[in-house]
């Protein structure tokens, strides 16, 4: 039509664009506010008190020896697999949801809402881990009272730093799985073919080749977390490996995610 | 205020959305009108971002959509009420997208009593909302953050007519005090009161646009007159044999013809009229008339209307009597 010249403009000088830390909070509070997402936050630490106390009660029975770390590796077997699908539903929830459409529509920039699901992500792993760490010391002082001479207090800061990167990189592969897919029952699926499945696998084929076993920590990123766990992490190739395994299982299905979320049609 | 140019989405070899350019004014209600899946809802997401056209842009107060900073206090969009968490509370929904536009909570009870939503439906979760209660919600949440343009999609789907009459007077004297607002509809007499311009779209195309004045006298030869009589049938004929097309409607005849001519037919063959009133183009006819031959698979399920006979119809105007010589309607397939 012939008034196009004439079109007024949107006047948004006086419009600050919404900052980072705002889209964090959104997301932050849409990771809890849904049954699904309160329930599953919830049973991460359910099973995360479950778990520590079984331990605490086995090791009182029995008289066992414990150490304040013991804990902290016996709720890593939840928070592993549960971490992820948390990080899966952060994703997967604005398809599965159709809610996508009024989240990129309020934020068009998506890359910003990606991010800053990561950074929930990774805030509700420390948040996580803080529990774990918080509950064990509590579990290893009610040993402290009962068996003391059984009890021991051996504590490594390295072993916490290594235990929240290894649950943050596990909760974002399966944030970059999400991305991938964008569909929660697939990506749940392919997360538990990756946490269960691949190991087996990979065995299955070293047992066939034998000379195969050196090549599986270059392709299991579980296997070639090992030794940051340890905190033994001091060959160089024990880093090529996290960082081979990593981008097969981070690298490559985030980026793919990501380029699909950044032009995908949402309806 | 949007400038929709040249815009095309295809998708494979099939073109959604093809050339179409139109601008809504601000202060107007533009509506926009075709049948489903005539690619109203495709341009209206590539207004805003959601969908990558294939060539062509649209711009909003000359601005590309991404680059308005905090879009959602600029343009109120609402594109599909039921894109929303179901396990969210209708408040929640508002408060998030308050707390993304960078709101007061208040804002969210302002437009929840904008919108006549209670209290107490506002703690019920979306997936216990009737669609009329999902789209009122939709319309609060566009509207959260005071913006300047309106962008709605089919908005009175599952509205009852008290709730669509309440929101012909919101978008009214929203476009009153300066708003521009764009708003999708497949039924035509939900937008025609309403809307002080149109764009009718039929199979990604633009079929027609403007006022309702400028569409109406664009079409051409269509006036139509309703005439009753004392003898319909040799009225009927009269006009048949003058070249008219003639239908029976209801009690009466519809003639394909300025009421002076009917007057004049009627004069002539001697019959007696006992009401003769000019029918007008009705928007909805013309509506019809320009999407049908667009409209997506016409021969779908139910067949097309018959197209009107070349002849007269010489049959009386008793509704169970149909005529013997023109095909058989399905119940409701013809007014």
């Amino acid at each position: 039509m012939s008034t196009t010249a004439a079109s007024p403009t949107l006047d948004v000088s006086g419009t600050r664009p919404i900052p980072f830390w705002r889209l964090v909070r959104v997301e932050l509070r849409k990771s809890y506010d849904t049954r699904a997402g309160f329930w599953l936050l919830f049973t991460i630490g359910l099973l995360v008190a479950l778990v520590e106390i079984a331990l605490l009660l086995a090791v009182l029975i029995q008289e066992e020896p414990v150490a304040v770390s013991d804990f902290s590796i016996v709720a890593a077997f939840i928070t592993s697999i549960l971490l992820p699908v948390l990080g899966i539903l952060l994703v997967t929830q604005e398809w599965s949801q159709r809610t996508g459409m009024v989240t990129f529509a309020i934020e068009p920039r998506r890359i910003r809402v990606v991010l800053s699901k990561l950074v929930v992500g990774i805030l509700l792993t420390l948040l996580t881990t803080v529990f774990v760490f918080v509950l064990g010391v509590v579990l290893t002082l009610v040993c402290e009272v009962v068996q003391p001479d059984l009890t021991s207090w051996d504590y490594d800061w390295r072993f916490v730093v290594a235990f929240t990167i290894g649950q943050s990189l596990t909760m974002v592969v399966g944030f970059a799985l999400a991305a991938l897919l964008l569909n929660t029952p697939g990506a749940i699926v392919l997360f538990f073919v990756y946490w269960w499945g691949l190991s087996l696998i990979l065995a299955a084929v070293a047992g066939i080749f034998p000379q195969f076993i050196d090549v599986i920590p270059w392709i299991n990123f579980q296997v070639a977390l090992g030794p940051l766990y340890e905190w033994e992490l001091d060959r160089a190739e024990e880093l090529a490996q996290i960082l081979t395994s990593g981008t097969l299982w981070i690298g490559i299905p985030l980026g793919f995610g990501l380029w699909r979320i950044l032009t995908a049609e949402l309806k | 205020m949007i400038t929709v140019d040249h815009l095309t989405k295809a998708y494979g070899s099939f073109r959604a959305v093809d050339d179409v350019s139109f601008v809504c004014h601000r202060g107007r209600v533009t509506g926009f009108l075709g049948p489903n899946g005539a690619g109203k809802t495709t341009t209206m997401r590539v207004m805003v971002g959601l969908t990558p056209p294939t060539s062509g842009r649209v711009t909003i107060g000359g601005l590309d959509y991404a680059a308005i900073p905090n879009p959602g206090r600029h343009v109120g969009v609402l594109l599909d009420a039921s894109a929303q968490h179901g396990g969210r509370t209708g408040r929640e929904i508002l408060t998030l997208g308050a707390l993304a536009m960078g709101l007061p909570s208040a804002r969210v009870d302002e437009m929840l009593a904008l919108v006549g939503l209670t209290d107490n439906e506002a703690k019920r979760r979306l997936r216990n909302y009737s669609l009329g209660m999902k789209q009122r919600l939709g319309i609060a949440h566009a509207l959260l953050g005071d913006p300047e343009v309106l962008i709605l999609d089919e908005p009175a789907n599952g509205l009852d007519p008290a709730g669509i009459r309440w929101m012909r007077g919101l978008l009214k004297s929203y476009a009153d005090r300066g708003g521009t607002v764009l708003l999708s509809s497949h039924l035509l007499n939900e937008v025609e009161l309403i809307a002080d311009e149109m764009i009718l779209i039929g199979h990604g195309r633009i079929v027609a646009q403007g006022d309702k004045k400028s569409l109406l006298a664009g079409a051409q030869g269509a006036a139509t007159s309703l005439a009753m009589s004392l003898d319909n049938t040799a009225l009927a004929t009269e006009l048949a044999r003058r070249g008219h097309l003639v239908d029976p409607v209801g009690e009466g005849l519809r003639v394909n013809a300025a009421t002076e001519v009917v007057g004049r037919a009627a004069l002539d063959a001697g019959v007696v009229l006992t009401d003769l009133r000019s029918g007008g183009v009705g928007l909805e006819d013309l509506f019809l008339e320009l999407t049908s031959a667009t409209a997506r698979d016409g021969a779908g399920a139910v067949p097309p209307p018959p197209p009107p006979p070349s002849h007269g119809v010489h049959v009386p105007p008793t509704p169970n009597m149909p005529p013997v010589d023109s095909p058989v309607t399905p119940p409701g397939g013809h007014r």
